[in-house]
């Protein structure tokens, strides 16, 4: 509810163009793309986030961020300014 | 058995024969965060740890011995580590170790790669880049307890054919499957082969070759933690989160005053006990008085603070060891970012609670030199131990205990709770001046793994416990000690007549007196004055002082350290006091380790400088208010 309020302009456009913020609890999808300076990108793949993995979003602090993710069977904890910046498109199942 | 001095009765001798004692092995520890790498090390060396001083998060190297079937080996846990292309200061030193680059450390001979079996696809990553040096690895999947239970497996042989390295299935934590690492570490060490190895520098292919190589070891994924997900449904709940993490909080700070009670006493009466048979046993002499007052006097009055402390450490240990520090990071967040610090500068400033010399080595893992350096001087503000003994004396001297929240908060829990927020709000007054002036940068990515939550063993919090007392032990049987017997010394110099004339006009008190004009603002005398240059050496230490004084004052031993405080101390120079304290950096283990960290003396002298103005600002207005308050 709260999404749509905040970016009329951008997700209309292009709605497979989604963020990762835009997962709300419970809500999973597919990694398109980092958009993060190389090392810190780098990183992150480290831990899972890689192109094409399903990510889960799971509980956050309280407010929303940071958030905790489940990708590739750990769960780590994003910033919204970080995760803001990871493409995702929608699963094919699930939600 | 000629050559072997310090074989216990345990240790075949046959097998120390053939293998020479020269021929001792480096093994190092390696893996991710979380794998539990610290448990194995524990197990495997148990008692025989050169931890580097200092427990909590291991970013300093520790190393420990193993005997196995005769062979000494020495371990060497390594910082996690993602990938051998290291972000951190803590992972660099790991690969630049495995990698023989690291002055001082010999190339290790052979490698225990520890990876978590529940999560092996992404573990196994590491084991790409690690088999790669070409070192002996055996590889540790660990958490085998948790992978069975939640339904998870492995084929062991057919990773081991994989890898072209031995495999091992083990719980650290149950101490399950440990023979395969003895095993290991007694046997010849082969290079490993692997079937094949991906481009190392390619994480999505590295990733793929994980995979690839658990499907042919028919490795199951177990499913994912209940009882984690169950947990962070109340601990991360929205309202029901920040309120448990509150009342831990308070549980701790309660109980520091109410449990570690009856220990204390029992020390005290030790203490005592032996105080007064010292003095049976000695006839009358200059050297009775300096071991009753002296040495009794000043390290009995300090020790005495030792159940306290170790309640603090079982605490932080509870909280690091069952994964609930990683949660309270993730709470704390928003409020580090609020001040321009990142989450990652929370745990380092979270063990500052025990003490600033380890939490100053943590920032290690800070990437960021500008959030690093500023977490360095904002460290020793946050309440370590060593407050702990200056703080309860003065509060339970002054402030009666009378119950403030029902039975869970006390009036003089309150007050510690009171200078614990003071110092943790001079800190993040003192980050938000540094980040938006000296110190600004761009603010930097932050990412928290979050482990699931686990049951602490209790070797593990036993061995820090038992770390604990030894540091505080040492520190009571030199710094303290020697403080304690110059103080007397010094003040019964000089000699008149072969007679120490009395303290006030002696060397001490000569040099209390001097500084009593600085200090008769903030409501200090000079016995305290005296007190206050013994702890710059420590804090603590100005307990110890205080005590050799009383000690040497008749009538002030029988009435106890407590009620002599309160002759010499109005309330408002009490608050006066503990302000101070809250403020000063005093403490020369600290200002070392930040010239060491900071690579200079420019910080460390304008942490000192700036900590010691705020410090004598701080007491100067609470005296003064204090005074005003209750009309004195």
């Amino acid at each position: 509810m709260q999404l749509s309020r905040n970016k009329l302009p951008e997700p209309a456009a292009h709605p497979a163009r989604r963020r990762l913020t835009d997962l709300r609890e419970g809500e999973q999808a597919i990694l398109e793309q980092l958009e993060l300076p190389e090392d810190f990108a780098r990183r992150l793949m480290e831990l899972g986030f890689l192109p094409g993995s399903r990510i889960t979003a799971a509980r956050s602090a309280p407010g929303g961020d940071p958030r905790v993710y489940q990708v590739d069977g750990s769960e780590i904890a994003l910033r919204a300014e970080t995760a803001s910046r990871l493409r995702i498109r929608p699963a094919r199942d699930g939600s | 058995m000629s050559g072997c001095h310090d074989c216990s009765s345990g240790c075949a001798s046959a097998a120390i024969l053939d293998r020479s004692a020269s021929a001792q092995h480096t093994v190092a520890i390696v893996g991710p965060p979380n794998s539990g790498k610290s448990t194995l090390f524990n197990r495997l060396t148990g008692l025989r740890q050169k931890v580097a001083n200092f427990p909590g998060v291991t970013v300093e190297q520790r190393t420990g011995r193993a005997r196995v079937s005769g062979r000494e080996v020495e371990l060497i846990d390594l910082p996690g580590l993602y990938s051998l292309e290291p972000r951190s200061e803590d992972e660099r030193v790991a690969c630049d170790v495995l990698r023989g680059r690291m002055k001082g450390v010999p190339k290790p001979d052979a490698i225990l790669l520890i990876l978590d079996a529940t999560n092996l696809g992404r573990h196994l990553v590491l084991a790409a880049p690690v088999l790669a040096l070409g070192i002996p690895t055996l590889v540790i999947l660990n958490m085998a307890d948790d992978l069975r239970r939640r339904g998870g497996r492995v084929d062991v042989e057919a990773l081991a054919r994989q890898l072209g390295a031995p495999v091992a299935l083990v719980s650290a934590t149950k101490g399950e499957g440990l023979e395969t690492v003895l095993e290991f570490l007694s046997g010849t060490f082969g290079v490993p082969a692997p079937v094949e190895l991906p481009v190392l520098h390619d994480v999505p292919r590295c990733r793929q070759w994980a995979g690839r190589v658990g499907e042919r070891a028919s490795y199951h994924p177990p499913a994912p933690p209940l009882w984690t997900r169950r947990l962070d449904a109340v601990l991360l709940h929205p309202v029901a989160g920040p309120a448990i993490f509150g009342l831990v909080v308070l549980t701790v700070f309660q109980s520091i005053f109410s449990w570690a009670r009856p220990l204390m006493d029992a020390v005290q009466g030790l203490v005592l006990a032996s105080g007064s048979w010292v003095e049976r046993l000695l006839p009358e002499s200059p050297l009775r008085a300096l071991l009753v007052e002296g040495v009794w006097g000043g390290v009995g009055s300090v020790v005495v603070f030792l159940p306290q402390i170790l309640l603090l450490f079982l605490f932080i240990g509870v909280l690091e060891d069952s994964g609930y520090l990683a949660r309270a990071a993730l709470i704390a967040d928003r409020t580090m970012a609020r001040v321009g610090l990142q989450g990652k500068s929370f745990i380092p400033l979270l063990s500052a609670y025990a003490c600033a010399v380890p939490a100053i080595l943590a920032t290690r893992t800070i990437e960021n030199k500008r959030d690093r350096i500023a977490t360095i001087l904002i460290a020793p503000f946050m309440t370590c131990s060593a407050r702990l003994p200056v703080y309860t004396l003065i509060i339970a001297a002054f402030l009666p205990e009378r119950p403030l929240v029902g039975p869970f908060l006390g009036t003089r829990a309150a007050a510690l709770l009171g200078l614990y927020l003071l110092g943790f709000l001079a800190a993040v007054a003192t980050a938000r001046v540094l980040k938006s002036s000296i110190l600004k940068s761009e603010r930097t990515p932050f990412l928290l793994e979050m482990p699931p939550y686990r049951w602490p063993t209790i070797q593990s919090l036993g061995l820090r416990l038992l770390d604990r007392s030894k540091i505080f032990l040492r520190r009571a049987g030199t710094v303290i000690l020697m403080v304690g017997v110059a103080l007397w010394i010094l003040a019964h110099l000089p000699l008149e007549d072969g007679r120490p004339v009395p303290i006030e006009r002696s060397v001490a008190g000569t040099l209390g007196r001097a500084i009593e004009p600085v200090i008769e603002p903030l409501g200090f005398n000079w016995k305290i004055g005296i007190g206050l240059i013994t702890s710059l050496a420590a804090r603590e230490v100005i307990v110890g002082t205080l005590g050799t004084i009383y000690g040497m004052e008749g009538d002030a031993r029988s009435v106890g350290l407590q009620a002599a405080l309160r002759q010499d101390l109005t309330p408002g120079g009490a608050v006066a006091l503990l302000v101070f304290f809250a403020f000063a950096m005093q403490c020369v283990s600290t200002i070392a380790v930040v010239r060491r960290e900071t690579a200079g003396w420019k910080w460390p002298a304008l942490q000192f400088l700036y900590m010691g103005s705020l410090a004598y600002a701080g007491a100067f207005l609470a005296h003064h208010l204090v005074n005003w308050w209750t009309g004195a």
